[in-house]
């Protein structure tokens, strides 16, 4: 037995899998730019995989995006600078399926029953969407679906009080565990929340 | 060929030189060693023969010289040693003079001097007196300037200062002062004939060789510098204005240039500042070709710099009216030297703002004085096509915005957009940007629409075109330029809506002057500026809010000769949901009937159809506003584009989702149960059509997933409560989607499988829930 190999293998089961979800940044239209405290939080090197549910708006911030991670999923905002991101789209990291949509197309905006077809229809058990710049987590029979609400805390006509947020997500097997981090009259506030998926069956409890 | 002869010559006569002082160097240590004190004279004497050359550049001659040095340092010791052992020195400094040549004589003699000195027989001032003026016997420049030089180093450590051994009488620190001053001032005759010798085509080598001599000279001012007896009293009567007198009448370029510079380096600021009158006066009487700008420039940096060490130096910077002085100076210097290139003038101006800025911050009107002045020496030019100059000045204008770091004061000195006038676009726009990017560091907050106006005087470089013909930009640097104007409309508020408004006109008025090509990245940010500002929506018993409606009304207008019909749609829409929120049911009214206006007239194409539709059915399911007959209208409206979009599952899906317009969950008076019934019908036979289409075109019906979908749309429904959506409606669609999907015709997919595998769990799991929920659902049989 080779002992180093060994060691390889236990190393290689200890990695993280750190998914960054955000979104609807709305750079420059409504605000300037990331809040200074999200911005230091935010280091090339320390996450996989970047989520954006879209309006961003300008390729600046697309590059600044990729430069904290190469792997980047993005889907279309109706403000978005570039015409050539998708509506929708789904990706499968560790043993999760995820969705990505922006939001505006689900009507009525921000409904979870509505949001939970989408689901259904992407056969995914985590889809994360935006639009409405509110962080929600919700929990149901068929999955989960997770708003990381606006990265910026821009100006939305759909929510009164909107307070900067993002959402970290940490993929260990059948575990995932939702980090949302929300700046919070000049404070940054976390707070996580458990889910875990049944293997065999596709729904995530 | 000429030169490198001269070279190799030179190499020659100084590997000579070596030889002949290192041969007699050897004979004179053995006449030391055998205390040889005739010997050690007559060898001596002849090893400073080698001194005597014409022939060696100063390069060279320095070599020469350095061994000298060190062998006479040996001849020093043994003079002391000699005295120790009973000669008189007296007896030493006349034996000396007997050497035939001038020139080893007075080395000598220099030598002997310093033991002299040593031996205190006789005060230092005397000996250091004799020794001065016998110097005056070498009139070559070359070997003047080095024997000089020698006797500065050996008298060095032996000038009479306060606390050193060599006090002598009360006016000690005169005869000191005195004899450098002499040494100084022969020493810089002589190096200024340098100059005037030899032939004219050798000019430029001369004054390279002069460059290589000028330390020597300097030396002199230094040791001043060193001299402790010297106060601020001695440094203004005596000091200075002697070593000025020789400065200003030497007349020569090379000298005063460095003279000045060695002055404002070697004594102390505290000394400058109380002697700016007379040092400042002697600036205009100096050659003009004189480069007096870095000369000032240095002075100024070296007293900003004083002036920031310290704030208990301040005072004094008033007390000695430190600015008015420079000011006149550079004035005067630039009227004197008329052939001053512009950057020049440009670059004293910001040196004295420099100045300005460090002592005194808080006299904005001196800071714009300095800058009336810059701009009155550019009106005799026009605009600057001078990169130099131009550098100089994005330097002098981005002083005060580092220093101050807040835009808000730089808006106030009435010469800062002045200056900028006086630049060409480009530097214009980089100015501007400059302006843009200290805001945006310092999150300065611009908070009326007086300081909004000055701030867009001073961009306006990128807010419009400034020439008639403009450059041709580069795509992204555009794309930049307009981003920054977008990110630093987010700084321009105020919580006061009275103000706000008077800054979003403001604005407006300004972005509107930008064409077309700017306005896509200009009117997005203003109008969300003035959405986003809660008071000034939502201000009761104002007229405010109809005012800002109607301002951006207008203001979306303009793009339409972008034209960019889709971000007019997205924006027109915005501005009906603040409506909404505000309880304004026209303002509402008109903004959905321009997005309408927008989306018959202005948007083919199929993909842009479908997104406009999402947000105008999506707005409109939230409008609770308005009336029935404006609701009915919108919604007919909304439903009719929703069919007629081209796709038919596109169509299906609009159809469907315009259900949701006609039950507000909210409001039990919006549960309209028939028509969201009459919309899923509708959009059920519009996923029939398309059934039926795919069969003809392509032999097998297409996918059943819009029925999937139109299923969960009803299951929606009926959990709502819709009465129309019943257990029997739910169970025949049930039973159609599976034979569809049972039916042969039909190619299997694992979409549609899966989502309606999901749906019919769903089903389960909400009968397991129990209670009415359970209940209901209890009746679909799956």
């Amino acid at each position: 037995i080779d002992f180093a190999k060994e060691g390889e293998l236990e190393q290689k089961k200890m990695v993280l899998v750190l998914v960054l979800a955000l979104g609807d940044l709305h750079i420059p239209h409504r605000v300037a730019d990331l809040p200074p405290k999200f911005k230091s939080m935010l280091v090339p090197g320390k996450i996989q995989h970047i989520i954006c549910t879209g309006n961003l708006c300008i390729k600046e911030v697309y590059d600044y995006l990729k430069s904290l991670c190469p792997d980047m999923h993005v889907t279309r905002g109706e403000y978005d600078e570039d015409p050539r991101y998708l509506e929708t789209k789904t990706l499968t990291i560790d043993q999760f399926k995820l969705g990505v949509c922006h939001g505006h197309q689900v009507i009525p905006w921000g409904d979870l029953d509505s949001l939970a077809m989408l689901q259904k229809q992407l056969d995914v058990d985590i889809l994360v969407t935006g639009h409405t710049h509110q962080f929600k987590a919700y929990k149901h029979e068929g999955g989960v679906v997770i708003n990381p609400g606006s990265a910026t805390g821009a100006y939305s006509s759909l929510t009164y009080e909107v307070n900067p947020s993002f959402v970290l997500m940490d993929i260990d097997g059948l575990r995932v565990v939702v980090y949302v981090y929300e700046l919070i009259d000049g404070e940054v506030k976390v707070d996580k929340i458990d889910f875990k998926k049944i293997a065999t069956t596709h729904s995530t409890h | 060929m000429m030169i490198t002869d001269g070279v190799e010559d030179e190499e020659k006569w100084l590997a000579a030189g070596i030889a002949g002082l290192q041969q007699n160097a050897f004979y004179m240590h053995r006449a030391l060693d055998s205390n040889n004190l005739k010997d050690a004279l007559k060898y001596s004497a002849q090893m400073l023969s080698e001194l005597r050359t014409s022939r060696l550049s100063p390069h060279k001659y320095y070599e020469l010289y350095m061994r000298a040095f060190d062998e006479l340092r040996k001849l020093e010791m043994f003079f002391k040693e000699e005295t120790r052992r009973g000669c008189s020195i007296v007896d030493l400094y006349e034996l000396v003079q007997h050497a035939g040549n001038i020139l080893p004589r007075l080395y000598l003699l220099c030598t002997v001097g310093s033991v002299y000195i040593k031996s205190k027989e006789a005060p230092a001032k005397d000996v250091l007196k004799d020794l001065v003026e016998m110097c005056r016997g070498i009139q070559h420049p070359v070997r003047g300037l080095f024997l000089r030089s020698y006797l500065a180093q050996v008298s060095r450590d032996k000038l009479p200062d306060i606390g050193s051994e060599y006090e002598g009488d009360p006016d000690i620190v005169t005869d000191a002062v005195e004899f450098v001053l002499q040494n100084f001032t022969e020493m810089n005759k002589l190096w200024v004939r340098m100059h005037h010798q030899g032939p004219q085509r050798d000019k430029e080598k001369r004054e390279k060789e002069r460059n290589e001599l000028r330390d020597l000279v300097g030396k002199n001012l230094h040791v001043l510098g060193q001299i402790e007896g010297i106060d601020l009293d001695m440094y203004k009567d005596t000091v200075l204005p002697r070593v000025l007198e020789q400065v200003v009448n030497c007349k020569d370029e090379l000298a005063q240039y460095y003279l000045m510079d060695c002055i404002i380096q070697v004594f102390p600021d505290e000394y400058h500042l109380q002697t700016l009158e007379t040092l400042l006066g002697a600036c205009p009487q100096l050659q003009p070709s004189v480069d007096m700008k870095t000369v000032l420039s240095r002075l100024m940096e070296r007293l900003s710099n004083y002036a920031a060490s310290s704030t208990e130096v301040l005072p004094e910077f008033l007390q000695v009216e430190a600015f008015a002085k420079f000011n006149n100076a550079i004035g005067k210097v630039i009227e004197a030297q008329v052939d001053m290139p512009i950057f020049g003038a440009v670059m004293l101006y910001s040196s004295l703002l420099t100045f300005t800025l460090h002592v005194h911050p808080d006299r904005l009107d001196y800071v714009d004085q300095v800058l009336g002045a810059c701009v009155k020496k550019l009106s005799e030019n026009g605009k600057l096509e001078d990169s130099k100059a131009t550098k100089q000045i994005v330097s002098l204008l981005s002083a005060p915005l580092d220093k101050y770091n807040d835009v808000v004061t730089a808006l106030k000195l009435s010469n800062y957009p002045r200056v900028m006038d006086y630049l060409n676009d480009k530097t214009n726009k980089v100015m501007a940007t400059i302006i843009i990017q200290s805001i945006m560091k310092n999150e300065t907050r611009i908070s009326t629409a007086d300081k909004v106006e000055a701030l867009f005087e001073l961009i306006k470089g990128l807010i419009k075109d400034l020439d008639v013909t403009p450059d041709e930009i580069d795509e992204e640097d555009f794309k930049e330029e307009q981003n920054s104007v977008a990110r630093l409309i987010q700084m321009l508020y105020n919580d006061e809506p009275e103000e706000m408004l008077k800054i979003i006109c403001t604005v407006r008025k300004h972005i509107l002057t930008g064409g077309p090509k700017r306005l896509p990245f200009t009117v997005p940010p203003l109008v969300f500026a003035s959405l986003k500002n809660d008071d000034l929506v939502e201000e009761e018993a104002s007229t405010t809010p109809n005012k800002i409606f109607q301002i951006l009304n207008q203001t979306i207008e303009a793009l339409s000769d972008v034209p960019v019909p889709e971000l007019a749609l997205w924006l027109y829409l915005e501005c009906a949901e603040a409506a909404n929120d505000c309880d304004l049911e026209p303002v509402a009214y008109e903004f959905f009937t321009q997005a309408y206006i927008l989306y018959e007239e202005e948007i083919a194409d199929s993909k842009a159809q479908i997104t406009a539709l999402h947000l105008i059915i999506g707005t409109l399911q939230r409008m609770h506003v308005f009336g029935v007959e404006n609701r009915d209208t919108l919604t007919h409206k909304a439903t009719g584009y929703s069919a007629k979009l081209l796709k038919k599952p596109d169509q299906c899906r609009a159809v469907y989702s315009c259900s949701h317009l006609f039950w507000n969950d909210e409001r039990d008076s919006m549960k309209d149960g028939e028509r969201v019934m009459l919309c899923l019908k509708r959009a059920l036979r519009i996923a029939n059509a398309a059934q039926q289409m795919s069969n003809a075109t392509r032999g097998s019906s297409g996918s059943v997933v819009l029925f999937i979908e139109i299923l969960n749309k009803y299951l929606y429904f009926f959990e709502k409560g819709n009465p129309q959506v019943n257990v029997a409606a739910v169970q025949s669609l049930i039973e159609l989607i599976t034979t569809e999907m049972q039916s042969e015709s039909s190619a299997t997919d694992p979409v549609a499988n899966a989502f309606f595998a999901s749906t019919l769990r769903y089903i389960q799991f909400q009968k397991q829930k129990g209670g009415t929920l359970g209940e209901k659902y209890e009746a679909i049989k799956v």
